[in-house]
């Protein structure tokens, strides 16, 4: 379903991706691990599309299709789910209208109808109810004032109503005390489907004791290092990256 | 509110030179010659059939403002006004008074039809709207028709064009005209005593509770023409009134000049809540054409309790020159100003208030919200005062600005003043840009540029737009998206 | 206006007559004669500046001096004698002293043979005779903007001193420049120039000092250029007595990555006007601005600020205090500009005010002028009295009502002196806000 091929990636002059591969497929759930500052926050961002990276070589193919000239919006239409590490507040905007807006306006990026109100209403009670997400957060501004918890199970009911293809948990874990952890994750492991793939960017192991994954790859000073089953998670849990930051080296 | 994507569609449909409301009405007008002088100002009194006394008043008006200046202290720029150069009054040619809707030129009732004003009543009981709506409709120095007088009648409540007050209730207008904004107030409102048309009055009877929204739309259509009209809201003890102002103008390459007053004040335990949907025509993206916006507005709150609020939604005019303010008499009055102003292209907006403390435990609370675009200039001016009376005195202000794109400014210029050790004034003011970070996470989601800057700003503003009744908050949710067109990207 | 002739009050007549006949005898090349003239040009087209003109709307010099009184003389011996015995009822900050008295350098009462290494003082008066380069390329134009105040000094200026610090250079012992005015009530014009060279840091500690009683008419003007990467903290101590009228300007142009200080503090004069014009020339440099006005009797004090962010990625925090009683007025005016090409400005500024009298008076105008986008700025402006509940809640725990006051005044004016880096400084100013506190 994805396909990264020699990426190279700077920002401000420093180069953050230094030729990554990186394959998932239909169905998978592929995990990601590392060090900080190994590029796993970058990758997330320029798969999602942010501006401020600037691709230097390599390609991003979704389905076969190269994503890197299309904008963040375009990208999330074709399938493209980013569930930040840090959501953003937007101050005045209730969570409803900004969901639907953001529903609607994919729903038409690929051609079909918008939503009608009501069916929107019980899509969204529906997912919020399973992600026990209380009515009047709804109503609230955007992740204005919301705990780290709240702002994550926001991420992923905005994952389960946009339905992608493709999702990126950029550490979803962090912050989360344990009981938020598997709200979080079970949330996330009700979305698993056949025709669905997920990359979990994450630097401990823990989420993966609840998320898990059917590969793991390690990433080192800007690619892919090490690649292997859901075990060698289990393996970097127990000896740590120090390997790691001296073999990319 | 769901309007998000309807906005993005009026967005896209609408280019920013093509003003929605830029078209003419061709209707026969009776115009007098331009220039003004003093037998202009007796032909406007005399065109008005008014008594002996107003003639009086307005050329003493007129005298005073040959001794004074423009005021320069506003952050505008503008080539010099030759007020000789403009029609100091413009009339449909069937004036004197149609009885009834019936006798008002179609050309004009299509006018503001097309601007979505529901003028006949019947469309409005036949209508989807709940909420009645009595209008009072001024086309360039007139006021042409007003509705629901009857309905308003039975409670008491007197809503009609000022010339006709001052005809009928001569000893109102005697009484509180001018008592707020004095003749010699300023340079625009001194100009406006002397040549002021027409406008909209209104009396609310003791303990009423105004049954319906009073709303009046103004427009200027005749070219070269100035609007000078003038407002007068009276409600008396315990009553309360809301009403709503709109204003358009058609697209014209010349600039036109807007002059008005309005003049409400608040009896012991009265509420009046005004709000403005300005939409003035605001030139094109160079600058060419627009109208001058200069008005004074201010509110006297002049018994215990009473309470006077201000909203406005400015997104018109090429410059606005406009302070709609409070001034705090009666002991435990309370004054509000909510303001949004959207500047885009070369607008200019030099906009604030002033909240004038003078009695015990009087209240204030100031939140405007200004986003400017293109090359546009828009500035917060605001005095907040406490004199030594104003015992226990409070206000609090937050004025925020957004600048979206760098050729554009913003500016905040409060002026804070506290002669009551017992006042409390707080005062807060912040300027920003739409942050990449949240463009990008709402693209991320899937909204386009434009859509994820009309949603974010939508937010911005947020807190104003709920001062607006229903009706006129959908509408200027839209005004300011439209008006931010071209401005994205 | 230019058409409305000015009607002028006996201070501006005298000024505009004296200036004719003392120009001769105030030194300078023919280049500083001519900076002069400029000045008084300027001085003449607008007067003495009254609440009519914005930027002294709440400060009316025309009515604060109702006469001009005459320039002060060059001190004589028994001038010097007094300026030192005032001089001595100062704080020991352990600093290498510069003096000027009178409007003129006093070597006699500066520490000239003991200047820490890398740092020089010249005589401004002589300075400006003899074409210094300071004098001919910075002189005005830190201090630069078009205001009645400076063209006064620039007209009248009869000395004063230049101060450099050399490149690289960290000065450890503070310098206190202190300029004493004594004598019969007179007009001074002292300026300072002061240069801090790339990479050097120094702690400033400027003083003004006059007695009681008598209505000296100080005009003060200090001129800071600080290089790249230079570290600066600048504190000034207005005590002049409490009958003099004291206008001082600070004009500071700060280099690229780098940091300056600068605080006002002012309890005494009759009326005080601290102006500061700040520029940024380089990029990621810090400034904080503040000051504490602690004002009774008739007292007046403006704080006007004018903060110019010229270019990228530099922070300002202005802090102002003012505790008001009796029936004293503060002022604070401040402007933060950020140019179009100031991208990325942080700017922060914060006036708080407490009255303590019913007959007090606050006046705040805290303003922004914005033309970049990308910025986070915001100002901030209070004015009441004393929290309530919390007064009553210390008085709960058994402490009198003058104690619990002076108690949260003494924390309210703590926040803007916690912006002073030097410890001694800082340690005895909270000393002079507590003595302030007590004399109440």
């Amino acid at each position: 379903m994805l396909e990264i091929r020699n990426l190279h990636v700077q920002i401000e002059d420093k180069k953050i991706l230094n030729g990554l591969n990186l394959t998932v497929h239909k169905g998978e759930v592929a995990a990601i691990m590392g060090p900080n500052g190994s590029g796993k926050s970058t990758l997330s961002y320029v798969i999602a599309g942010k501006e401020d990276y600037e691709v230097l070589d390599g390609e991003i193919l979704l389905d076969g299709e190269n994503i890197l000239e299309m904008e963040a919006d375009a990208r999330a239409a074709a399938g493209v789910f980013l569930a930040f590490q840090y959501p953003l507040e937007i101050p005045g905007v209730a969570t409803m209208t900004f969901l639907k807006a953001a529903m609607n306006a994919q729903r038409k990026a690929r051609g079909e109808e918008e939503l009608a109100t009501t069916d929107f209403m019980k899509r969204v009670r529906a997912g919020a109810e399973k992600l026990g997400i209380p009515q009047d957060m709804l109503k609230r501004g955007l992740n204005v004032g919301f705990s780290g918890g709240e702002k994550k199970r926001m991420e992923i009911l905005q994952m389960a109503l946009l339905e992608p293809r493709f999702c990126i948990l950029d550490e979803t874990d962090s912050g989360l005390d344990i009981d938020a952890l598997k709200v979080v994750s079970d949330g996330v492991n009700a979305l698993r489907s056949p025709d669905r793939a997920f990359l979990v960017i994450t630097h401990y192991q823990r989420l993966l004791n609840y998320i898990v994954p059917d590969t793991v790859h390690v990433m080192a000073h800007g690619k892919v290092v090490k690649s292997g089953g859901k075990e060698l998670a289990l393996e970097l849990e127990a000896n740590g990256y120090a390997d790691y930051k001296t073999l990319a080296a | 509110m769901p309007a998000v994507q309807e906005t993005v569609e009026q967005v896209r449909a609408i280019d920013v030179d093509q003003y929605k409301y830029g078209f003419e009405t061709d209707v026969e007008m009776d115009v007098a010659p331009k220039g003004l002088n003093e037998d202009i100002v007796r032909l406007i009194s005399s065109k008005k059939g008014e008594p002996a006394w107003m003639t009086e008043w307005r050329l003493d008006a007129f005298r005073r403002w040959q001794t004074m200046r423009e005021p320069t202290w506003a952050r505008v720029d503008y080539p010099a006004i030759d007020f000789n150069d403009i029609h100091y009054y413009a009339a449909p040619k069937n004036n004197p008074a149609p009885k009834s809707l019936d006798e008002v030129d179609p050309a004009i009732l299509d006018t503001y039809k097309k601007l979505g004003i529901p003028l006949r009543e019947q469309e409005i009981l036949a209508g989807v709207q709940t909420s009645k709506v009595a209008v009072d409709a001024v086309f360039d120095s007139v006021s042409v028709v007003t509705t629901f007088k009857e309905e308003l009648a039975k409670a008491g409540v007197i809503f009609c064009s000022i010339s006709e007050a001052m005809r009928e209730h001569p000893e109102l207008v005697r009484k509180y005209l001018g008592t707020v904004v004095p003749v010699t107030d300023n340079f625009y409102a001194t100009m406006n005593s002397a040549v002021f048309t027409d406008g909209s009055f209104v009396y609310v009877p003791k303990g009423v509770r105004c049954p319906m929204e009073l709303s009046t739309y103004f427009r200027i259509n005749e070219k070269n023409t100035g609007q000078f009209e003038r407002t007068l809201i009276i409600a008396d003890e315990g009553s309360y009134v809301s009403y709503l102002e709109g204003c358009t103008a058609p697209q014209r390459d010349e600039n036109q000049l807007h002059a008005a007053v309005v003049e409400l004040i608040a009896l012991d335990d009265a509420e009046i809540k005004y709000s403005t949907v300005q939409n003035w025509y605001p030139g094109d993206s160079e600058g060419k054409g627009g109208i001058y916006n200069f008005v004074t507005k201010r509110g006297d709150c002049r018994g215990k309790n009473s309470k006077i609020s201000w909203t406005q939604v400015e997104t018109g005019s090429s410059i606005t020159w406009k302070y709609p303010s409070c001034i705090l008499r009666g002991d435990g009055s309370r004054g509000e100003f909510y303001s949004i102003a959207v500047s885009n292209g070369r607008q200019q907006v030099d906009s604030g208030t002033k909240m004038i403390h003078l009695g015990k435990n009087t209240t204030s609370r100031i939140i405007a919200k200004g986003i400017s675009a293109g090359r546009s200039n828009s500035t917060y001016r605001g005095l907040v005062s406490a004199h030594r009376k104003a015992t226990n005195a409070r206000n609090f202000t937050n004025c925020d600005s957004l600048l979206i794109g760098n050729k554009c400014g913003a500016h905040t210029v409060p002026y804070i003043e506290s002669k009551n050790a017992t006042a409390v004034f707080e005062h807060e003011a912040t300027t920003s840009k739409i942050s990449e970070e949240q463009m990008f996470y709402c693209m991320q989601r899937g909204l386009s540029a434009e859509e994820a800057t009309a949603l974010i700003v939508n937010g911005f503003v947020k807190d104003v737009l709920q001062q607006l009744p229903m009706e006129f908050a959908v509408e200027a949710q839209k005004l300011i998206s439209i008006s931010l067109e071209g401005s994205v990207g | 206006m230019t058409d409305i002739t000015p009607i002028r009050t006996p201070a501006e007549s005298a000024i505009l007559s004296r200036f004719p006949e003392v120009k001769a005898s105030l030194p300078g090349t023919s280049a500083v004669a001519t900076l002069r003239e400029q000045a008084f040009g300027r001085f003449q087209e607008t007067g003495l500046p009254h609440r009519r003109i914005e930027k002294w709307k709440y400060t009316d010099l025309r009515a604060l001096m109702r006469e001009a009184a005459p320039i002060a003389a060059v001190p004589t011996e028994a001038d010097l004698a007094i300026a030192k015995a005032l001089l001595a009822g100062l704080p020991d900050f352990g600093a290498a002293n510069v003096t000027v008295v009178n409007g003129r350098f006093a070597p006699s009462l500066s520490d000239l043979g003991a200047l820490p290494a890398g740092v020089s003082v010249v005589d401004l008066g002589e300075a400006l005779g003899s074409g210094h380069p300071l004098v001919v390329e910075r002189m005005g134009r830190a201090a630069a903007a078009d205001d009645a105040a400076l063209s006064l000094n620039a007209a009248f200026v009869a000395g004063g001193a230049i101060l450099t610090v050399a490149p690289g250079t960290a000065v450890e012992r503070p310098i206190a420049l202190r300029f004493v005015t004594v004598g019969n009530a007179s007009a001074v014009y002292p300026r300072a120039l002061i240069e801090i060279g790339k990479g050097a840091s120094v702690t400033l500690i400027e003083t003004h000092l006059s007695a009681d009683g008598v209505a000296h008419q100080a005009n003060e003007v200090v001129e800071i250029f600080a290089g790249d990467a230079t570290t600066v903290d600048h504190i000034r101590i207005n005590a002049h007595g409490d009958a003099a009228v004291d206008v001082s300007s600070l004009g500071v142009v700060l280099g690229g990555e780098a940091n300056l200080r600068t605080f006002n503090f002012v309890t005494n004069p009759a009326a005080a006007r601290h102006q500061v014009f700040f520029r940024f020339a380089g990029e990621h440099s810090t400034a904080t601005v503040s000051g504490a006005s602690l004002l009774k009797g008739k007292r007046h004090a403006d704080t006007t600020l004018f903060v110019d962010h010229a270019v990228e990625n530099c922070a300002s925090r202005e802090m102002f205090a003012h505790v008001l009683d009796g029936q004293a007025t503060g002022v604070f005016q401040g402007m933060i500009l950020v140019r179009p090409e100031a991208q990325k400005t942080d700017g922060k500024m914060m006036s708080r005010a407490v009255l303590l009298s019913d007959d007090a008076t606050m006046n705040n105008k805290p303003e922004l002028e914005i033309y970049a986008d990308d910025v986070a700025c915001g100002h901030g402006a209070t004015v009441g009295a004393l929290d309530e509940d919390l007064l009553f809640y210390l008085r709960a725990r058994g402490l009198p009502k003058a104690e619990a006051e002076a108690l949260m005044l003494a924390a309210f004016v703590g926040e803007a002196l916690e912006s002073i880096g030097h410890d001694g400084v800082r340690e005895t100013l909270e000393g002079l806000v507590e003595a302030w506190l007590k004399a109440r």
